[in-house]
């Protein structure tokens, strides 16, 4: 059998139903294969829309994304979609072609080390030096993908090696004696923290993109007693959004109530989160009163940057139900939490997210996310970009379920948003997809909108056009003296005919008292669409932690 | 300091100040790693992109022909050392990382001196090779070299009163070590 004959037999036994790609002359043998191989191929127009989109597709469906792309520049376009992977824990095996094995280090027609070049942003990386080690790598590029602190892996295949006749057996074992994840969550340890939390008056759950897999069992754990929840930009929906638990995100243009209560918190229990400066601020006055209980898989998160007084490694889904129980067997006292929900209630009815609508028929790019919100009925899978619109939609659509928020979030990936949107409705077909994203964002990877239309991918693209690169627009106004520099995008291009020239639908909304309606009709036309939605051009993102500054200092 | 996304002006002494509070004892960490291409750059690179500086690295076989033992020295305090190890850990390839207590430890380096020695000075510096059990391996007319093995701290000293002879140039392998008494390193 051939190598790549091989390849596919492996990706299907690893459960692959689709897989994102651009052929190239290293990789032809690979797409030779896919004519047998019952794999469902997405041509994408870009190796990085490629890459994003089996992102998305992972973040939705919890799966192994696979990205395909040839040697060199190939290889190349797909570093970023990898960093992105790496910094947001995805789990994708990413598959590139390599010039032939003689060629190699001579500086070859479209040769690049991809291996040197990706190998400070992947979990792990191998390149094929025999054929028949092909299918073992395959499995083992799978296995740490998807275990432990998921994440990217590349495997690289020299185009000869590709074509090779290798004996092919199935790999049911993979063994690897540096990669043993610690799952299980030390029992002593989890006694420990269950019992800071029932003596805590002051508790705050702050949780991370680590617990999307374990939405429940943190609800769970919650719903113990009145424990207040909050999540950072990639936790959001693993704590419903309208449950009155619920803090709102923090960090950087999180609530006022759910930084506050970090700031005078006597206990924070992290949960799958590694304390990112967005969410730290000024990290010498970060949580100042409280002790920290750190719930990560990775051990190298643990103290990283705030020292940890009862670290437990291992997996959420594994340590949330232990902890849950050995907390109610301690019987702690509800009432003890009520001076600390008197507090908390207060900052929510003095700091609610606000902002002052228009008094004429403009759109506030606030209102475009409620309109979303309630033209979608809130349950919609969001996908985002990066700047203004992701903020204003982590704060204002309000995520009730897990998988239903995709965004850039460790990296801040711009273009992210329209493949990522493409492969989250590729793994979630029954879903209404929506890629929420801005003008400067979705130009580019604007090419995905011609995978959209040749594979009737039902993607919805709403704009939130304000013809700036806003949220360099909004630091530029507020700490350099609105000396603006390069952020003005002016009115173009045309999207609604560029929509229609990419084969989809494209309308334009500016008019807020319709725009309730007018994206239901857009939600509701068949196959993909891109609406240009006319935002104020000069509105900022608040409330907002300054940069260096403490998270108590929020202004706005 | 400042945030880099402000104007605020950074200072170099604030640049200086922040990168102070890396340094403390002398760390030796021995890392096993599957002997396949590539992982010695992957090592390598982890260090540089944590900003870790390595003082001396020596790579080699072990008894078993699959592992290799990777033995790095460096400064750091020990949260840093913390730090890294755990990053290591995260590379698949490597198989154990032990950050080796010094005075539980046997840690040696080779070292191999060319010394100006002509004449009178040729006497003085073959009894100081004497003392520090260092061996000369060559004598030509007006150098000789010297072949020194100890702890860093000993080929330290010998560099030190061998300098003012004329050191021509110097080699030196880096510290291997290995645990004391029966169990494995």
């Amino acid at each position: 059998m051939r190598a790549v004959d091989a390849l596919m037999e492996c990706l299907k036994a690893e459960g692959v139903d689709v897989v994102f790609g651009y052929p190239g002359g290293a990789n032809l043998p690979t797409y030779d294969a896919f004519h047998d191989a019952g794999i469902r191929h997405i041509l994408v127009r870009h190796e990085a829309g490629g890459g994003h989109a089996a992102e998305g597709y992972a973040k939705a469906t919890g799966k192994v994304g696979v990205a395909l792309g040839t040697s060199g520049p190939g290889a190349t376009n797909l570093v970023t979609p990898i960093c992105d992977a790496m910094m947001d824990s995805v789990p994708v095996v990413f598959i590139t072609g390599q010039v032939r094995t003689d060629l190699l280090g001579t500086d070859g027609f479209q040769e690049a080390d991809t291996i040197g070049i990706t190998m400070p942003i992947v979990k792990h990386s191998t390149m094929i030096h025999h054929p028949s080690d092909l299918p073992r790598a395959i499995h083992e590029a799978f296995h740490i993908a998807r275990t432990g602190r998921p994440g990217p892996v590349v495997v690289d295949i020299p185009t000869d090696l590709s074509r090779a006749d290798i004996p092919y057996e199935p790999i049911t074992d993979v063994h690897l004696p540096g990669y043993q994840p610690t799952t299980e969550g030390n029992q002593k340890q989890i006694r420990l923290a269950a019992k800071a939390l029932a003596n805590a008056k002051r508790p705050v759950l702050y949780v991370g993109g680590g617990a999307v897999g374990a939405s429940e069992e943190l609800v769970e754990l919650a719903l113990s007693d009145r424990l207040p929840v909050t999540c950072t930009v990639m936790g959001l929906g693993s704590f419903p959004a309208s449950h009155p638990q619920w803090l709102g995100m923090l960090g950087m243009h999180g609530t006022r109530t759910a930084n506050y209560a970090m700031d005078e918190a006597d206990l924070i229990v992290a949960i799958g989160a590694r304390f990112d400066d967005r969410v730290t601020a000024k990290l010498s006055e970060f949580a100042p009163r409280a002790k920290f209980v750190h719930i990560d898989i990775d051990p190298a998160e643990i103290s990283k940057n705030v020292p940890a007084h009862i670290p437990i490694v291992g997996d959420t889904k594994n340590i949330l139900p232990r902890l849950t129980a050995e907390y109610r067997a301690l019987g702690p006292d509800p009432q003890r939490l009520e001076e600390w929900w008197h507090r908390i209630s207060g900052w929510q009815e003095r700091y609610p997210l606000a902002y002052e609508d228009s008094v004429d028929t403009e759109i506030k790019p606030q209102y475009m996310v409620q309109a979303l919100y309630e033209a979608t009925g809130g349950d919609a899978i969001i996908v985002s970009d990066v700047g203004q619109h992701q903020m204003w939609a982590a704060q204002h659509y309000h995520f009730d379920k897990p998988r239903h928020w995709i965004n850039s979030g460790g990296l801040g990936t711009m273009g992210f948003g329209l493949p990522a949107a493409m492969g989250a409705k590729v793994g979630c077909p029954d879903k209404q997809v929506v890629a929420l994203v801005g003008d400067g964002g979705v130009q580019m990877n604007i090419q995905e909108l011609a995978t959209l239309a040749q594979d009737q991918i039902d993607v919805k693209v709403f704009i939130m056009n304000n013809g700036y690169l806003g949220m360099v627009r909004q630091w530029q106004e507020l700490f350099w003296d609105r000396r603006y520099s390069h952020v003005d995008m002016g009115n173009y291009p045309d999207f609604v005919k560029l929509a229609e020239a990419y084969g989809s639908t494209g309308f334009r909304f500016t008019d807020k008292t319709t725009l309730v309606e007018d994206m239901k009709r857009a939600l509701a036309t068949p196959g993909p669409v891109m609406v240009d939605v006319r935002v104020t051009a000069e509105e900022n993102v608040y409330p907002m932690i300054a940069p260096g500054q403490p998270a108590r200092d929020m202004v706005g | 300091m400042g945030e880099p996304g402000t104007k605020e002006i950074l200072s170099l002494e604030e640049l200086e100040a922040a990168g102070n509070f890396r340094s403390g004892r002398k760390h030796i960490v021995s890392i096993l790693v599957e002997n396949k291409p590539g992982v010695l750059t992957r090592v390598t690179g982890l260090f540089a992109r944590r900003g870790f500086n390595i003082n001396t690295l020596a790579v080699g076989p072990t008894d078993d022909d699959s592992v290799s033992r990777i033995t790095i020295t460096l400064d750091g305090a020990v949260h840093s050392i913390d730090q890294v190890t755990k990053q290591l850990h995260k590379l698949i390839n490597v198989l154990k990382i032990r950050d080796l207590e010094p005075e539980e430890t046997l840690a040696r380096e080779l070292a191999l001196f060319k010394i100006s020695a002509d004449g009178v000075a040729r006497a003085e510096v073959m009894q100081i090779c004497d003392i520090f059990r260092a061996h000369i391996v060559d004598v030509s007319k007006r150098a000789v070299v010297a072949e020194v093995t100890g702890t860093q701290e000993k080929v330290d000293a010998f560099e030190r009163l061998i300098r003012p002879f004329g050191l021509i140039e110097m080699a030196r392998t880096g510290e291997i070590a290995i645990g004391r008494g029966r169990n494995e390193t």
